[in-house]
Parts: structure tokens; C-alpha cells; sequence
């Protein structure tokens, strides 16, 4: 394991960008705030993967790039494997982490104990416009990762079914 | 109750959850390119990325005083010393040196010989005015103004600009005491 550092700064600053990019500079456009959460994940995913790959060989097929996803990547990242991966055989993978790492970040929870917002319908859209908002950043770390590796793809997330995170990756043709 | 003892840097970092700094070298590296390209103006995004740090740095100083158990500074010197050896070891797993004091004891370098944040990093030649390291700046001022302190805080070297070691000037502009509500019983 080299350097490191508190998870906490890793949370903290990206809090503070998914909030600057929502809520300042793309507050009236979340469709560009969007995207450049996504962009700021897949430089990331870009330079990792280029990082750990430069002693190795090039994957040979598809499975095998997905699963070094699943397993080294992951690993280095949040310390676990993904638990679960899936195919439709046809260039689909869901990659689904059981215990999301980033979920307690990603959604925190709503109603906190001082404050005095209640669940109302705007309060829970506003809380899941941020939650989808965050996963834009680990999606597009996916998606540099793959790109990195030779796979052009689209990378959705669904939380559905909370702490599991589910990854959807689409390898385009 | 029995008092509570303060821990070292290291003791606390060791007790944080921590992760791969490439994570954090990359992800810092990557928002600075984005508000790059999206700003354009080097001086907007120093001011971006204080802000950004002044924001973090008013929610961090809550798990550096829960984690650390510091209890009060007596003065600004322990502050400074406190905020080089346990406040940067805990979050960034380094500590900063405190030098150069004025005669007043409010103003004082912290100065950074390893900073994780600027791992594999160098300027182009259009970027020669950003402070990469901004966040730290703000992030100090946050904390420091959520404990009573409003302060000032300036780079004067930055290695990647040439100079041998990051140092911040951290200046105490003032400090408010807290005011207790009834008498202490001792």
C-alpha cells in the first residue's frame, strides 16, 4: 500500500465540487453540472487505471478488463472487491458493491437531528437530484478507468437498494 | 472526569479510516483542471479554490477537535503548532514545521516540505499565477474562524513555482473569546 491519506479529505473535497458545480456555477443547468462531475470521475479513472496498467500487458477481451475492475481496481480504491458482476453476454455488465463506500457521502441522511426540514416532496427531490448527482463522479471513474483499457462505454448507477451500489456499463460497439 | 489526553498526530492518523493519496492527488488534480477550463481566469480559481477550502474547513475542524481530543490552545502559538503537528498528519499524513514568528506571536509560517496534493504535478506555462495548493489556505481560515480566530493566511513559496518547500503565512487578524454563559465551578 503506498502513501495515504484520511478518507475524509477525499469526501471533503468532493462534496465541496459537487456542490460548487451544482449550486454555483451550473445551478440554473444540472445537465452540465452533470457533466462535468462526470468529466472530473474520468479523469480520475483515466490516470489510475494508466498508472496501475504500465507494467502490464493490454487486457485480451472484455470479461477480463471488467474484472480488473472488479478486483484490483476496486481494491485499491475502496478496499473491497466488487461482491457481485453480471452480463447479458450482448456488452452489458452490472458491477453491484454491496457496502458502497461513498454512500454515506453520497446520500447523507435527510433528516438530521437539528434540523427542522421535514420530508416534504421538494426536500426529497432536492436530496435525490444530489445523490445522483455524486454518483456521476464514481461513474465517470468507471467509465476513464474502461476507456483507459481500450473500452468505450457509458456507465450509469442505480442505489435503489442502499448501502448496495449498482454500476451498469454499457461497452459501445 | 478523568482529563482527557490529547493525541499525536500520528496516533490519530493511524485511528482514521485512510485511503490510496492517489485518490485524493488525482480527484484534487482533477477539480483544478475542470475549474480551469471552466473559469479560465487563474485568479478565479485561487478565489474558487479558498472558498472551497474555507467551506471544507468549517465542517473538518469538528472531526479534527472530536479525533484529535485538543482541548483549548492557550495561545496562538499552540494553535499554530497544533494545527502543523496533529491538524495536517491526521488529514494529509505529513506535518508542517511552524517558523518564523513575528515579535507579536500573531503571525507565523507553516511551512510544508512533502504535500500530497501536488504528487505528479507541474504548471504549464499559462497557469504560472494559480496557487494549486489554494484549498489549504482556505481550509485553515475556515477552521481557524470556527474556534474564534479570524485570520489571514498568504502562500509565500510554493514549489511549483520554483521555490524549495510550500510555506503559508498565517496571520491572526482577531480573536473573539467565547463567552460562557454561567460562571466555570473552579
Amino acid at each position: 500500500m503506498g502513501r495515504e491519506v484520511a478518507e475524509s479529505c477525499v469526501d471533503a473535497v468532493v462534496i465541496e465540487m459537487v456542490s460548487a458545480f451544482c449550486q454555483k456555477f451550473y445551478s440554473a443547468e444540472p445537465e452540465l453540472a452533470a457533466r462535468r462531475i462526470e468529466a472530473i470521475g474520468y479523469q480520475v479513472g483515466h490516470q489510475l487505471v494508466e498508472r496501475y496498467t504500465m507494467d502490464c500487458p493490454r487486457f485480451t477481451d472484455h470479461l477480463e478488463a471488467i474484472k480488473f475492475i472488479c478486483k484490483e481496481f476496486w481494491s485499491e480504491l475502496f478496499k473491497k472487491q466488487i461482491d457481485n458482476l453480471k452480463t447479458n453476454h450482448r456488452g452489458t455488465f452490472v458491477l453491484q458493491d454491496n457496502m458502497f463506500r461513498w454512500i454515506a457521502r453520497i446520500s447523507p441522511n435527510p433528516l438530521q437531528e437539528n434540523s427542522t426540514e421535514s420530508s416534504t416532496p421538494n426536500n426529497d427531490n432536492q436530496a435525490a437530484q444530489t445523490t445522483s448527482m455524486h454518483l456521476y463522479f464514481p461513474c465517470g471513474i468507471i467509465r476513464g478507468a474502461l476507456t483507459s483499457l481500450g473500452i468505450p462505454c457509458a456507465v450509469s448507477a442505480d442505489i435503489s437498494n442502499r448501502p448496495a451500489c449498482s454500476f451498469v456499463v454499457r461497452i459501445k460497439a | 472526569m478523568a482529563p482527557v489526553v490529547p493525541r499525536s498526530g500520528d496516533a490519530v492518523f493511524a485511528n482514521v479510516e485512510r485511503v490510496n493519496a492517489e485518490l485524493f492527488t488525482l480527484t484534487y488534480g482533477a477539480i483544478v483542471r475542470q475549474l480551469l477550463t471552466d473559469l479560465e481566469e487563474v485568479e478565479e480559481v485561487n478565489k474558487q479554490l479558498d472558498q472551497m477550502g474555507y467551506n471544507i474547513g468549517v465542517r473538518l475542524i469538528d472531526e479534527f477537535l472530536a479525533k484529535s481530543n485538543i482541548s483549548r490552545c492557550v495561545d496562538f502559538k499552540e494553535t499554530a503548532e497544533v494545527i502543523a503537528k496533529v491538524g495536517f498528519k491526521m488529514f494529509l499524513g505529513v506535518t508542517a514545521t511552524v517558523t518564523n514568528w513575528d515579535v507579536e506571536g500573531t503571525s507565523c509560517s507553516l511551512v510544508l516540505e512533502d504535500n500530497p496534493l501536488v504528487e505528479f504535478v507541474e504548471l504549464p506555462d499559462t497557469c504560472q499565477g494559480l496557487y494549486y495548493c489554494n484549498i489549504l489556505s482556505g481550509v485553515i481560515r475556515g477552521a481557524l474562524e470556527m474556534v474564534s480566530m479570524k485570520t489571514e493566511v498568504t502562500w509565500v513559496r510554493d514549489m511549483l513555482h520554483g521555490d524549495d518547500a510550500y510555506e503559508l503565512r498565517v496571520k491572526l487578524i482577531k480573536q473573539v473569546p467565547e463567552e460562557y454563559p454561567y460562571k466555570d465551578d473552579e
